[in-house]
């Protein structure tokens, strides 16, 4: 249910993981890659992951979800490597007995992805790159990731 | 002991490797192996920021004492999704 790829993301497979009859509910995040960054054009972007570990934290996080808001099948799929403008680095299948769990969980799901998946992005442009929540104003100082923050 | 340190994204570039060797007593913990690495890489992060490390793919808070062979990897800030 969980996979890091620099295949091409399939929104229709990833979705058909959760799928069951019991089920009334799926709903399917797709992060896609945008093309502009402060008036800045994007042309692509690169994505790095610390794999092991990676891996390990997107099952992490699933198992959380799964046991916090009662469900079973959650699908997490993330692309690496270089993605083109347009195309889907995301993709997040959760499947309910009913619709708000479902909602819930998806939105929960991804912002824990970005607090805490060992996955970097670059951005790149006409006259140079950018590593997303790096570089800007440099970071802020200790706001992310002690160990007790992150043992949800 | 002497302890081989991965780097990823940002901190990866900026040492222009993507593993260094570290030497740190026994006994070391997290904070003192940042140190090292500071002391050796000086520009890859600013003195105020903390540098964030996983040991044995999880992230370890800088009182953590560091054994021989332990996996250790510094974290930039991340930005999955």
């Amino acid at each position: 249910m969980i996979e890091l790829t620099e295949d091409t993301l399939d929104p229709e497979k990833v979705t058909a993981k959760v799928r069951r009859d019991t089920n009334g509910a799926v709903v399917t995040f797709l992060g896609t890659t945008r093309d502009n960054f402060e008036g800045k054009t994007v042309l692509t972007l690169e994505y790095e992951a610390f794999d092991e570990m990676a891996v390990k934290k997107l099952e992490e996080v699933r198992q959380e979800l799964m046991a916090e808001f009662g469900l079973d099948q959650i699908a997490i799929s993330h692309r690496i490597g270089t993605v083109g403008i347009g195309e889907i680095s995301l993709i997040i299948a959760v499947g309910s007995p009913h619709r708000k769990e479902a909602f819930y969980a998806c939105h929960a799901a991804v912002d824990r992805i970005k607090e805490v998946v060992p996955i970097w992005k670059k951005e790149v442009y006409q006259d140079g790159s950018r590593w997303v929540a790096c570089e800007d104003h440099e970071f802020s100082p200790a706001e992310q990731y002690s160990s007790e923050t992150h043992t949800h | 002991m002497e302890l081989n340190v991965r780097l990823f994204a940002l901190y990866r570039e900026r040492a222009g490797r993507n593993i260094v060797s570290v030497a740190v007593p026994d006994g070391a913990t997290v904070a003192d192996l940042t140190d090292e690495v500071r002391r050796q890489f000086p520009n890859l992060a600013p003195p105020e920021v903390k540098i964030v490390v996983a040991v044995n793919t999880d992230y370890a808070d800088s009182d953590v004492v560091l054994q021989p062979g332990d996996d250790v990897c510094l974290i930039p800030p991340v930005s999955g999704g």
